[in-house]
Formats: C-alpha cells, sequence, structure tokens
C-alpha cells in the first residue's frame, strides 16, 4: 500500500504534506479556508472560488458524496485544489452518484488531506490569504497570483442563455454567476437571461424589466467593463440588484470604493444586521473584498455583526441595491431569500407564482 | 491599510443600535429540577446556574427552590436565596408569597419546573402574585405540551408530522391506511407492551393485524411507519424581536425509535447534504417563531433516508420549549453559552446585545462552525437494577452520558467509548457467543454498537447490518475502518511511526494497542513517545479558527501537529473530574470538583479541568482557567499532564475514577496533591487496611480475601451467615451481595469472580440490626481540620448512597461519636493523610467497627458542606497546600435528611427494594427545625405524596417487622387513616387493636391489592420483606411483593421498603402537617 504524498506549498516557504485524492498534478493558486459544515459540491463549483485552493475546515469531507449535476452551481468544479483533513471514502446519500474522489480526479482538480487543516486556517487568519500550490511528485510550477487574471472572463458564460418563462424578465450579468440566483428567479415565475460579464446590457435586442449583477471572483476592480456597462444601466433606472462581487460593481459604478479584506468572509454564519433595526440575518459569504466609501445616494443596508463590515446598499430613492452576502445561499442557510422578494416589489415586478422553497 | 480598516470598526462600533432598555425586573424566582433521576439530571445544575448567573450580571435579586443540595446551583454564593424545599405548585406558592419575585423563570430545571409553572399558572397563582412568566410564553409551552393540539398548530403551518389515525373497523382502518400509504404501524389501542401491533407493508398484512387487534381492542391505531428514518436534533435561539438561529444540530447513530438520551449521537449532523441541512434549519426557525419562543428550543425530526421524490422528507417528532439534556449537550459541543444567552433574552435583551463570552469576538447571533466532530455516549447501568430488561427503545433508561471531541468519527467514538465505560478500550472489544451476537445485533441495548462491530469483524456486511439494525451506511463504514486497522495491525505486528500514527488517529488507546500484541500500555507509551507520536492540544473557539478567540476550552487529536496554545506550567493543578454519572457517582462529585478548582485561585494556582461529562457545571467555560473535555484515564491525564508542565494533580475529588488513577499517575512520578499513592493503596488494598486496623486496634467486620469458592465457603461456615460478599475495589456497591445460605453464596461467587480478575474477592460477616454512620474529614499531614458525622436512618445493609442521611446524628451515643472521633485522627494519622477523606462506621451495642476508608471525598460532601456551613473542598485545597487550619466544631442549629430519589418508575421490571447496592440516581436534602420536619420536607421531595388522602396500605412480612411496626400503625390511625394490609399484615394488625382492612394478595381475584395501587386509594405504600425470604424459599410471596412494589412505582405512590424509614416517616407524618412546614430559605437555617 503505497501513500502517495503530495505537498502544499505556501509562498513564504511553508510546506505541508498530504495523501493526495484528487487529481494527481501540480497547479498554483491563492489559498483561502471556509468554515462552513455542509455543502463541499456547492461550494467547489461556486465560481468565486475559481482560482483559489480551498481548505475546508470541517474535517471531515466527502460524507454524502456528490449530486448530479443539476444541483451544482456552475457546470465543473471551480476550485483550483481542495485541502482537507479526512477525506471520507465511503459516501451515504440517495443523492449520491459518485465518491468526491472520483468527480476531482474526473474533472482534473488535485486535492490533499492534510491533517492539520487548522494550523493552515490560523496561519492564513494571521497572515491573511496567501499564494500557494500543489504539488505532485517532482512537478514544478511557479506561483501565480489569480486576483491579476480577469477571473469573471474565465467564468462567466460565453452566450446569452434564456431560462424559464414569465411575463417579466431579469438579465443576470453572470460575472461567475452561481446557478442558485436563477432558480430563485425562475422559482418567483421570472424570465430570466443570463448574459456574458462584459455585456452591454442596454443594447440588449429584448425587453427587460431589471437586473441582477452576480457574484463572482476576485477583485472587483479588475471588472472594468461590467462597472462601465452598470453605470449605463443605473443612468436608465432600470432597477438593479448586485450580490456579493455585484455589490462591489455596483459601489464603484456609482463613485464607491473598495478593498481587500485582510482575511475575507469564506462561511456560512456570518451575522448581518438590516441598518436602522435590531433584525439580524444569518448567511453565507464568500468574498475577499468590500465597500468602504458608500457612493452617494446610497446608504448602508446591511452591516457585518461581527466586524461592522459593510453587507449591503441600497439608493436612498430609486430601486437599485445591493448585498454582500448570497440570499441565494447554497451552501447556508436561506434566511435571506426575501432579497428577492423585496427587490421585485421595489423594481414593481409582481410575483407570477407561489413561490417554491429554496431547498437547494 | 490595516491601519484603516482599525480606525474604520472602532468608528463603526459606535454604530447606533436599538436597545431593549434590558431588563425592568428586580426579583426573580427561578425553579430547578430536584433530584436526578433518570431523564432529569445534571445538565439542570449547568443551565440552571448559567441563567442565575446571567441574571446577577444585571443585579437581579435571584430566589432559587431546588432541594437538590449536591448541586452548584444551591451553593450559598450563586442565588440570593435558595429554598431547599419540594418543586410543587403548594410549596412554590410559599416562596412566592413570601418574596413576592416580579418574575419567574421555568425553562432551566426540565420538565419538573415546567409542570410546576403550569400549574401554578393554572391555578391563577402567578396572576395572583402579579409574577410574570420570563421567556417563552406559558401558552405555547402548554401547545407543545398537547400531542393533538401541537399537530394540528404544526400541520397549520405546512410542517409535517407522521401521519395517523384512528379506526373502530376494518372498513376505517382500510380508509386510513390508503390516505397515509405504506408502510404501516398498527396498535391495538388500549393494549399495554405492544400486544397485537405491527407493521403492514401491504393489504394483506393489514388486514391480518387489524384483525387481530380489533378482537383484544375496540380500537386499532394506525401511524406511518418511519422505518429505519433518520433522526435529526436542532437546538434553537430566539430573541423577543424574531431573530432566531440554530446553535447546532446533531444526527443520531441509531435510527429513529430510540430515545435520544439513549442514543449514540454526533454533532454536528453527517450524513445530511446542504439542501436537508439548511431545509430542517429552515423548518426549526419557522416552528420557533410560530411558537414565540424567547430563550431556547429544540425540535427532533425523523428524516427518511430515501425520499420518495428525491428531496427533503422528514417530520417533526418532538419539540421541547425549553432547556433540554440535548441544549446542555449542544452547549458543550459547540461553545456557545445557550443557558446563560437564554436567560439575558428572558430578560428582553436581543441577540445582537449579547456580548459571546467564549470568544469575545463574535455575536450571540451567531451559528456556531466546528471543526471537529462530537460524539454523545449514554452511560447505562442496567445491570444495576435486578430484573431491569436491557432493551433501549422509546423510553429513557441511561443514567448519565459523556461527549468525546475529535477530528473524525473513528478517534472520536473510540474516545467516547473509553469515557463511558472507564473499562472497555475499544469498540472492538467484545466477546458475544454466536446466539449473543445475533440477539444484540438485532434487539436494540447497549451492546448494540459493540454488536455490530463483532458482526463487521467476523465479515458481515455493512449493506447486510444496514438493513438489520437501519444505522446508516456512513456510521457502519467507519466502524469497518476501525475494524480494518485492527485487523491489518494484528498482522503484521510492526508499530512504527506512520502506523502509530493511524492506530492513533482510528483512536485506540495505548492500552488498546498494548493488548493486541501482548504489551503493557506502559510500554505503547514509551515507544510512543519515542516515535514522537502524541496528541496535539486544539481549541474550541466556535468558529473553526476563523478569527482568534478567546477561549479555555480544549481537547487533544492526533489529527493536527501544532498546539493551539502554550503550557501553563508550574503554577498549574489538575482537577480530574468524575466523568459521566452513573449509579454511584453524580453531581454531588461534580461539585466537589467545581469548588476545588475554584479555590485554587485563592493559592494564585491556575486550574485545569479534566472532564467528560457535558451534563456538569465543572465543564462549563468559566469555572476553570482552562477546561479539557477529555477522559480520566490514565493515558489522557498524563498526556495533558506532560504537556502542560503541570505543578501537581488532584484526583481526590472526582470520585473513585479519577482516585483509581493514583497508582499509575504515581509511578509515572507526577504529584499527586494530597495523600500519597502508597498510602490510598493502604486503605484500598483490603489486606493491607486489615492489618493496618489490627495494628491500630480498631475493630471491623471479620472477613477474608479469597480466590476459590472453598476458602468462602469455609469461612461462611466457621463465622455463620448471612455473609457480604465483594470484589476489593468497591463502587457504589457494584457486585456487592449479602448471601444468606451456601446456594446463594456459591451462586454469586462464580459471578463476581468473572466479574473481575484482577483483584481478590473478599467476603465478610454481614452485621444485622447495626447502625451505620458516616465520618467525613479533611485532614492535613494526618491532622484533623474538620470533619461531620452524620448518621443513616436505615440500617446497616442498604447502600449509603441510597440511605436517608441525617445531620447531625439522633440517636448516637456522645460516647459513640467520641469513639469515632478518635478512630478517625488514629487512621488519619497512620495513612499521613492530607486533603479529603470518609470512613463508613458500623455500630453496634454502642462499638462501632470500621467498614471501609475513602481516601477522597465522598458523596456527602455537598450534604455536609452546606449543613456545616463550611466548604469542605475549599478546606482540602487548603491542605494540599498546607494552608488549611483546624475548624472548630459548631453545633448545628437545625437539622438536615438527605433521602434518596430513584428512577425505578423508568426502569420497566427492576425490584425497586433497597439493597447493599447503590440503585438510586439522585438524592435531595432538606433542613428543618427537628429530625421529623427536615425528613418531612426531604421524602416530600423526593416523592409525590398527597397530603389529603387519608389511606395507607400496609404489606409487613415476618412476625419481627409486624410487631416493630405496630406502635406506627397505631400512630397512623390516630392521624385518621385507613389501613389496608394484605392477609397477615391485617390480622396482625387487627388481632392487636388496630383496624385494617385485609385485601387480597396480587395474585388472587380481583379487587386485590394491586388494585388498590392502581386507583390511587392510597397515599403511601409500606412493603417489608422478611430479612431472610429468598427468591427460592418463597417464591409465591416474593412475587407479591415485587408486584406491589413495582405497581406503586409505576403509579408513582410513595414506597417504603425498610422499617426504619418507614417508622421515622409515621412518626414525622403525626407531627408535622403540610401546613406546619416551615418556608425558611438556607440563610435563614445558617443565621
Amino acid at each position: 500500500m503505497k501513500i502517495n504524498k503530495n505537498k502544499l506549498i505556501f509562498k513564504d516557504g511553508t510546506v505541508f504534506e498530504g495523501k493526495s485524492f484528487g487529481a494527481n498534478k501540480s497547479i498554483s493558486g491563492e489559498v483561502v479556508f471556509a468554515t462552513g459544515m455542509v455543502g463541499y459540491p456547492e461550494a467547489l463549483t461556486d465560481p468565486s472560488f475559481r482560482g483559489q485552493i480551498l481548505v475546508l475546515t470541517f474535517p471531515i469531507v466527502g460524507n454524502y458524496g456528490v449530486p448530479s449535476k443539476d444541483k451544482w452551481e456552475s457546470d465543473h468544479i471551480q476550485v483550483a485544489g481542495l485541502i482537507v483533513s479526512t477525506y471520507n471514502d465511503t459516501p451515504s446519500h440517495h443523492d449520491s452518484e459518485k465518491s468526491l474522489s472520483d468527480w476531482l480526479k474526473e474533472e482534473g482538480i488535485p486535492a490533499l488531506e492534510v491533517k492539520d487543516t487548522r494550523a493552515i486556517t490560523e496561519k492564513l487568519r494571521d497572515g491573511g490569504a496567501m499564494l500557494g500550490k500543489i504539488i505532485a511528485g517532482k512537478n514544478k510550477i511557479n506561483f501565480e497570483d489569480p486576483n491579476k487574471r480577469n477571473l469573471s472572463r474565465e467564468v462567466s458564460t460565453k452566450e446569452i442563455k434564456t431560462y424559464g418563462e414569465g411575463k417579466h424578465t431579469i438579465v443576470v450579468i453572470d460575472c461567475g454567476e452561481k446557478r442558485n440566483m436563477v432558480r430563485r428567479l425562475l422559482a418567483r415565475g421570472i424570465k430570466v437571461v443570463v448574459v456574458p460579464f462584459d455585456t452591454d446590457v442596454m443594447k440588449l435586442d429584448f425587453k427587460f424589466d431589471a437586473v441582477l449583477i452576480s457574484n463572482g471572483p476576485g477583485d472587483p476592480t479588475k471588472v472594468k467593463e461590467t462597472i462601465a456597462n452598470v453605470k449605463k444601466i443605473i443612468a436608465k433606472k432600470i432597477p438593479t440588484l448586485g450580490i456579493c462581487l455585484g455589490n462591489q460593481i455596483l459601489a464603484l459604478a456609482m463613485g464607491g470604493s473598495t478593498y481587500k479584506l485582510k482575511f475575507g468572509h469564506r462561511s456560512q454564519n456570518q451575522p448581518c444586521v438590516l441598518t436602522g433595526t435590531n433584525k439580524c440575518y444569518l448567511t453565507t459569504q464568500n468574498h475577499g473584498y468590500a465597500v468602504k466609501k458608500i457612493p452617494k445616494g446610497f446608504k448602508e443596508w446591511f452591516y457585518n455583526a461581527n466586524d461592522n463590515t459593510n453587507e449591503g446598499i441600497i439608493h436612498e430613492k430609486f430601486p437599485f441595491m445591493s448585498v454582500q452576502f448570497h440570499p441565494e445561499s447554497a451552501p447556508g442557510p436561506v434566511d435571506t431569500d426575501w432579497i428577492f422578494d423585496y427587490f421585485l416589489k421595489k423594481a414593481g415586478i409582481p410575483l407570477e407564482a407561489a413561490v417554491t422553497k429554496n431547498n437547494k | 491599510m490595516k491601519n484603516n480598516k482599525t480606525k474604520k470598526v472602532n468608528k463603526e462600533n459606535k454604530r447606533p443600535r436599538p436597545a431593549s432598555n434590558g431588563t425592568k425586573y428586580k426579583k426573580i424566582l427561578v425553579l430547578g429540577s430536584g433530584a436526578l433521576k433518570i431523564g432529569e439530571a445534571g445538565e439542570f445544575d449547568y443551565s440552571g446556574s448559567q441563567a442565575i448567573k446571567a441574571l446577577k450580571e444585571e443585579k437581579i435579586k435571584v430566589i432559587l427552590v431546588n432541594p437538590n443540595i449536591a448541586t452548584f446551583q444551591t451553593s450559598k454564593d450563586l442565588a440570593d436565596e435558595v429554598y431547599f424545599l419540594p418543586v410543587n405548585d403548594y410549596f412554590v406558592e410559599k416562596v412566592i408569597a413570601k418574596e413576592r419575585p416580579d418574575g419567574i423563570m421555568l425553562s432551566f430545571g426540565g420538565q419538573t419546573a415546567l409542570n410546576c409553572g403550569l400549574i401554578l399558572q393554572s391555578k391563577g397563582i402567578l396572576k395572583k402574585y402579579n409574577v410574570k412568566v420570563l421567556g417563552s410564553p406559558v401558552a405555547s409551552i402548554e401547545l407543545t405540551e398537547d400531542r393533538q393540539l401541537f399537530a394540528d398548530h404544526l400541520k397549520s403551518i405546512d410542517i409535517p408530522v407522521p401521519p395517523s389515525g384512528s379506526a373502530t373497523t376494518m372498513k376505517e382502518a382500510e380508509k386510513i391506511a390508503s390516505s397515509i400509504g405504506y408502510p404501516l404501524m398498527i396498535r391495538a389501542a388500549f393494549a399495554l407492551g405492544g400486544q397485537n401491533s405491527g407493521v403492514a407493508y401491504n393489504d394483506k398484512e393489514l388486514h391480518s393485524i387489524v384483525d387481530a387487534a380489533l378482537a383484544v381492542s375496540p380500537q386499532v391505531l394506525i401511524e406511518k411507519y418511519l422505518h429505519h428514518f433518520k433522526e435529526i436534533e436542532y437546538e434553537v435561539v430566539r430573541d423577543a424581536y424574531d431573530n432566531t438561529i440554530t446553535v447546532c444540530n446533531m444526527e443520531n447513530f441509531d435510527p429513529l425509535g430510540i430515545h435520544t438520551g439513549d442514543s449514540i449521537v454526533i454533532a454536528p449532523s453527517q450524513t445530511l447534504s446542504n439542501a436537508e441541512y439548511h431545509g430542517l434549519r429552515e423548518a426549526s426557525i419557522k416552528i420557533v417563531k410560530s411558537l414565540n419562543i424567547v430563550g431556547e428550543c429544540n425540535v427532533q425530526y425523523a428524516v427518511s433516508p430515501n425520499p420518495k421524490n428525491g428531496e427533503l422528507e422528514y417530520y417533526v417528532i418532538e419539540v421541547n420549549a425549553r432547556l433540554s439534556r440535548s441544549s446542555a449537550l449542544a452547549s458543550k459541543a459547540t461553545g456557545y453559552p445557550l443557558a446563560y444567552v437564554a436567560a439575558k433574552l428572558a430578560l428582553g435583551y436581543s441577540l445582537l446585545e449579547i456580548k459571546n463570552k467564549i470568544t469575545e469576538v463574535t455575536q450571540s447571533f451567531f451559528e456556531p462552525a466546528l471543526d471537529y466532530v462530537v460524539v454523545k455516549m449514554p452511560r447505562w447501568d442496567l445491570e444495576k437494577f435486578k430484573g431491569a430488561n436491557e432493551k433501549i427503545g422509546s423510553a429513557m433508561k441511561s443514567v448519565g452520558e459523556v461527549m468525546a471531541i475529535g477530528r473524525n468519527f473513528e478517534e472520536t467514538l473510540q474516545k467516547a467509548i473509553r469515557m463511558q465505560s472507564g473499562s472497555i478500550e475499544s469498540v472492538t472489544d467484545n466477546g458475544f457467543t454466536k446466539e449473543e451476537l445475533e440477539h444484540f445485533t438485532d434487539v436494540p441495548t447497549p451492546k448494540r454498537i459493540f454488536a455490530i462491530t463483532a458482526s463487521l469483524m467476523k465479515g458481515v456486511s455493512v449493506a447486510e447490518l444496514y438493513k438489520k439494525t437501519g444505522v446508516d451506511p456512513w456510521f457502519l463504514s467507519r466502524l469497518l475502518n476501525i475494524v480494518k486497522i485492527e485487523k491489518d495491525f494484528v498482522k503484521s505486528k510492526k508499530l512504527d511511526k506512520e502506523k502509530m500514527l493511524e492506530l492513533k488517529q482510528a483512536g485506540f488507546s495505548d492500552k488498546k494497542i498494548g493488548k493486541l500484541i501482548g504489551k503493557t500500555e506502559f510500554e505503547i507509551r514509551k515507544t510512543r513517545k519515542k516515535l514522537n507520536v502524541r496528541p496535539y492540544v486544539f481549541k474550541i473557539d466556535t468558529l473553526a479558527g476563523e478569527v482568534p478567540a478567546k477561549t479555555n476550552y480544549l481537547y487533544l487529536t492526533y489529527h493536527g501537529f501544532h498546539h493551539d496554545v502554550l503550557p501553563l506550567g508550574s503554577s498549574a493543578v489538575a482537577v480530574l473530574g468524575s466523568g459521566p454519572y452513573h449509579i454511584g457517582s453524580s453531581v454531588e462529585f461534580d461539585w466537589s470538583c467545581v469548588y476545588a478548582a475554584m479555590a485554587l485561585k485563592r493559592h494564585k494556582k491556575k486550574s485545569i479541568i479534566v472532564n467528560c461529562n457535558p451534563e456538569t457545571v465543572s465543564t462549563d467555560y468559566d469555572m476553570s482557567d482552562r477546561l479539557y473535555f477529555e477522559n480520566i484515564s490514565f493515558e489522557t491525564v498524563a498526556d495533558i499532564y506532560e504537556f502542560e508542565k503541570a505543578y501537581g494533580v488532584i484526583i481526590s475529588v472526582g470520585g473513585q475514577r479519577p482516585n483509581n488513577l493514583a497508582q499509575k499517575i504515581a509511578r509515572e512520578g507526577f504529584n499527586i496533591l494530597g495523600t500519597k499513592a502508597e498510602d490510598i493503596d493502604r486503605a484500598e488494598d483490603r489486606n493491607k487496611f486489615s492489618a493496618l486496623l489490627d495494628k491500630l486496634n480498631i475493630a471491623q467486620p471479620k472477613w477474608q480475601s479469597f480466590a476459590n469458592k472453598e476458602g468462602a465457603e469455609k469461612f461462611a461456615d466457621k463465622e455463620g451467615y448471612p455473609v457480604l460478599v465483594r470484589p476489593s475495589y468497591v463502587l457504589s456497591g457494584a457486585a456487592m451481595r449479602v448471601c444468606y445460605n451456601e446456594s446463594e453464596l456459591n451462586d454469586f461467587v462464580s459471578k463476581a469472580a468473572v466479574l473481575s480478575p484482577e483483584y481478590p474477592v473478599t467476603i465478610s460477616k454481614y452485621m444485622e440490626n447495626a447502625k451505620e454512620l458516616e465520618f467525613d474529614a479533611v485532614a492535613q499531614k494526618g491532622e484533623l481540620m474538620i470533619y461531620g458525622i452524620s448518621e443513616h436512618v436505615e440500617n446497616a445493609g442498604v447502600h449509603s448512597g441510597d440511605a436517608t442521611i441525617v445531620y447531625p446524628t439522633q440517636r448516637v451515643y456522645a460516647s459513640t461519636e467520641y469513639q469515632l472521633r478518635q478512630i478517625s485522627k488514629k487512621i488519619a494519622e497512620e495513612l499521613h493523610i492530607t486533603g479529603p477523606f470518609n470512613i463508613q462506621f458500623l455500630v453496634k451495642d454502642n462499638r462501632p467497627f470500621v467498614i471501609e476508608v475513602n481516601v477522597r471525598a465522598s458523596r456527602t460532601f455537598p450534604l455536609l458542606s452546606k449543613a456545616m456551613d463550611a466548604n469542605f473542598p475549599e478546606i482540602a485545597v487548603d491542605s494540599f497546600l498546607g494552608k488549611a487550619k483546624v475548624h472548630n466544631f459548631v453545633y448545628p442549629k437545625s437539622v438536615v435528611v438527605k433521602s434518596s430519589q430513584f428512577s425505578f418508575s423508568r426502569l420497566l421490571g427492576a425490584d425497586p427494594v433497597l439493597r447493599v447496592e447503590m440503585s438510586s440516581t439522585g438524592e435531595v436534602a432538606c433542613f428543618g427545625k427537628d429530625y421529623d420536619e427536615a425528613l418531612l420536607k426531604s421524602i416530600l421531595s423526593a416523592n409525590k405524596f398527597d397530603f389529603n388522602k387519608k389511606a395507607v396500605l400496609f404489606s409487613l412480612g415476618g412476625a419481627v417487622n409486624k410487631a416493630k411496626f405496630l406502635e406506627a400503625a397505631k400512630q397512623i390511625t390516630k392521624l385518621g387513616y385507613k389501613i389496608y394490609a394484605t392477609d397477615s399484615t391485617a390480622e396482625f394488625f387487627n388481632s392487636h387493636g388496630v383496624d385494617a382492612e385485609v385485601v387480597r394478595k396480587a395474585y388472587e381475584a380481583t379487587p386485590n391489592v394491586i388494585n388498590i395501587i392502581e386507583k390511587k386509594q392510597v397515599s403511601f405504600v409500606v412493603n417489608l420483606s422478611e430479612p431472610k425470604a429468598t427468591v427460592t424459599k418463597a417464591k409465591q410471596r416474593g412475587t407479591d411483593g415485587f408486584r406491589i412494589r413495582r405497581a406503586s412505582v409505576d403509579n408513582q405512590i410513595p414506597l417504603f421498603t425498610d422499617l426504619h424509614l418507614a417508622r421515622a416517616f409515621v412518626k414525622a407524618l403525626s407531627h408535622y402537617d403540610i401546613s406546619d412546614l416551615e418556608i425558611k430559605s438556607y440563610k435563614e437555617y445558617l443565621k
């Protein structure tokens, strides 16, 4: 029994050894951790993780295998690599089609069992997100910063896609859209058109009622095309909802600013307070950047109860709003699904169907 | 960038948050849960204590009613006033009338407090005195308590409950069947013990079962059969502003059908996908919001492993609108202080206003993220109850539990297994015969997990075991992994670094590894240290390391290679806890641990508590400088001690379990504070101890140690029967028995010898009609610093843990007490005792005999400490550090009586009779102005006694018992009681001028004695057995007595099986009516 031991190497030279249970290849990326206890199929297919080596702090991973593709958040695994403490190769679940290990191998994603994931987490939280690489055997590669790439371009759809039927249409600008956003709009009887991240929405040849700027990976200042296009949309007073990266894009488009967090929010237990109330919601988050300066005409909508960072902005008059968290969840708590209803109401779009449950 | 951020945060911290104005309450009454019993144990000491602390922070005056004297919450320095009185509407009303609180908290004292509160509400008492119920509204609580109303409520908010219906004809049954769908569970209504019930998978089976059921019963109950559904639980917290979170979810190892208190539980759930986890979370929040819960609530679900539509299929099984055992577990499993937060919420705070006291960086509106897993395992003591049925199911039978923390299931489960028994090393430890294996796999009992593992070792497949047991294949595969790792190792026997690490990561102990290859645990430890394989210290921080958190809550794991903390070094002292609560070791030891840990501060020492029991106060986050949620075993304690480079370790306050480690710990050269290990051995080794007593010229009952039956018989013949037989290391009378003749001796010896091969078995002359006294003390370098003598109400022969105990002594000569003190002084001096100790004495004709010495804190420590208003554990810590002072004896101003709480009603088939083996699960104690008053209050606290029902049943075996009870019978007649008595008892009374109505025996035609009990015609029952009556000699009579006793406990009628206690009770009744009983707080008694 020869155990295949590969290495996770950090830019500062720290090396962690681990048993490989994914593809046997070398990759480079930004190492980040996520503390959610469920939802690894959703996390791995979340385009916001593009270019990142994901460390899951929950110590046992693989328990319920991998569900069919229609339950993923995009068509492929998006992370560059995966690190867990204990990989479990005996999945037990009615939904499971294959084991996590088989899936990773199929998709060519390396994965390691590094026992002390807590040491990695503590390293990242104290030193901030750091570049790293997974090295298989003697295969040498260089460190490469994914944040220098236009990651949205990599993950965005290349063509316009239409989902569902309905009297009302929402255009989703796909900067790395999680599929559950589309599902949550469809659940409300809305027709959804997903367009590439750099689409000039105002030039689309069909009628639409509102725009949703999706989540996506990396630095918001890199998606210049989208920022420019959002300016045009807002100028036309078209109702707009931003989610995650969309929050940052909306802020930047309207003259606000963003900054990189020392360590991002990548968990399913972030408490967000609705500003001016004592109502708090538990949210899923996955971002390394945040809104700093709130643009003129907007006010803070939500803030984070733990570290007081911005969690959303809303225009004082018009239906322009965005949230830093993920109201569509998947993975994570579904407490803020009402954001979609609120947005539709403000946008003057009536519900066409009884909302079905968010059970993704 | 960094500076900018800090600035920003500082600025935004001033963000105005709508405040709830805190609290408007000045005085709040908290109800405790009374004695520990099956289903209500130490978890309510934890929750009540946290609640009281939360209230005290607000400068609210706190009044507590709880007769459980061994709890931390009833300490003088916690609540402002403590009433050691029964938690029932009568006494609580009296306390309310006296104290006039403006609020009452019902959700921190289990079902006992909740029930009491509901009665207070329905009787209008709360309204009358203008007392507001804090926390969840009473109407919601009432709703959750009514099965049908609650099911209707859930249906109205689209939350599924198991569909069910009832039918009186086959046609109706068919109609229900088609509306619910197969499979169905069918039960005959009004039939005991599941007669004529069964599962139908199709029409044919439905017909045959319903036919049979309708033949014996007018009605059949039909319910959806949730075969092998998973059982999942959520702990939910809501504030008055509708903010709601789920602190934790948990998954049962066992499928639906086993009470969650009797299930092995893992947190968080392991086999749920994101959609399932959050689907159930959403449902939990919806339910809790619909009930307007303010505080804590738990929701239990049945979840289909194979849902029909491929999506989440679940049913709500139960909702508890109060703190529960599961919430205590969830709190300890996640580090979220649930009870503390619930108390603050009840005052009107929002979740956003309560700082997280554990992390100090997150909010209370927060769901913990775990980077470890937790396994809870129940502790059963079913073998301690003669005749109790081993099968577990929907009624809880366990008496305690442990919680293990690790980084994978294998590591954590194996830890839990070692914690819960203290003697089993691994899940692979088993020795089933073929038939046993079959039985224990099929039928759920405490042995099931071992039987499953044994089957896996024999090659039975996961699929087959799943079909048989319904235990999810995920869990079975983990067990199989443990089996594989063990088998590989046994085959290769190679113990290199990689193998050692693999074994340790799969949770194998040094001892088990040693056993597998014929080595001792010390040898394996040495090898392991040489290989540099050691456990690492990890923090429980509730947020998986996301941000640095201030927490002192730790565990050990082999899935790591860094420590989260630095050693405390030479200022640290480890205090070893008691492990799981079980018969013989309960909250009283936790009380001593807590006070010992707290007392270390006075000596500028840092405290490290090691314990693995989630139901305790000692494992609370603010009780020690460091808390290791770990096993009380040599390996673990040694690993912790070596890592911490501690100054010393205290083994004498956590009961017998830590005390048993004395020799091994001393061998390793660790500093045991207090009495030396070799002196402990001289007290515990019967031969050495006996020689010591002889040397000191101290009397002891004649005894001998033996290894074979022949020696035993010879001894018994010479000294005469009865004899007391027991193994040398005794705890709670385990395997101890009085034998009245040779055949009993023979029978027992063969069993006891198998039970404990490591130690010789001893046999002693059993003294009849002797008194038993307890001598509790703390000594320093062999000199007594403080002591107290208490007296058993029952004669010797009833285990001291079951006995009714009174302080100060009531029927003891001053000269006897003098002798006791002299003897104890001599023993303390001879054993160079420093710290706590306890001596049990037999006294016959003013002559004391020493039965045993425990060089540790005893069960009676909290009782004596509170009765004497002197903290024994604190004095013990002073003595460890050479700073104790001699305490002068102060004559008490009141009397305290301790009564035992039995849980027989929970244990089908168990014989509720007092014996040398302990069987009580808890205790209460009450103060009074004299013996009678204290005794009466104490008995009322442990039993439901109805003063208004002036009738009693006597069934007294033997002429001596009858004669000795005659005076009491006369007294009770004078009080206007009607006496029912079985044949010879009635005959005796009637012929001695006491009117008694004769009732037929249990096996005779109705109306008989059982009917009288079942109809609750009497307020208490006295059933005395002839001391020498053996099962063989008087089988019929034994059965009759058994049925009377069983019927009494099953119908919750106070039962007395001891002559002295029964007489004392009657005497107390003749002096005091309920209205004569004083309503005085603990502090008033001390004044």
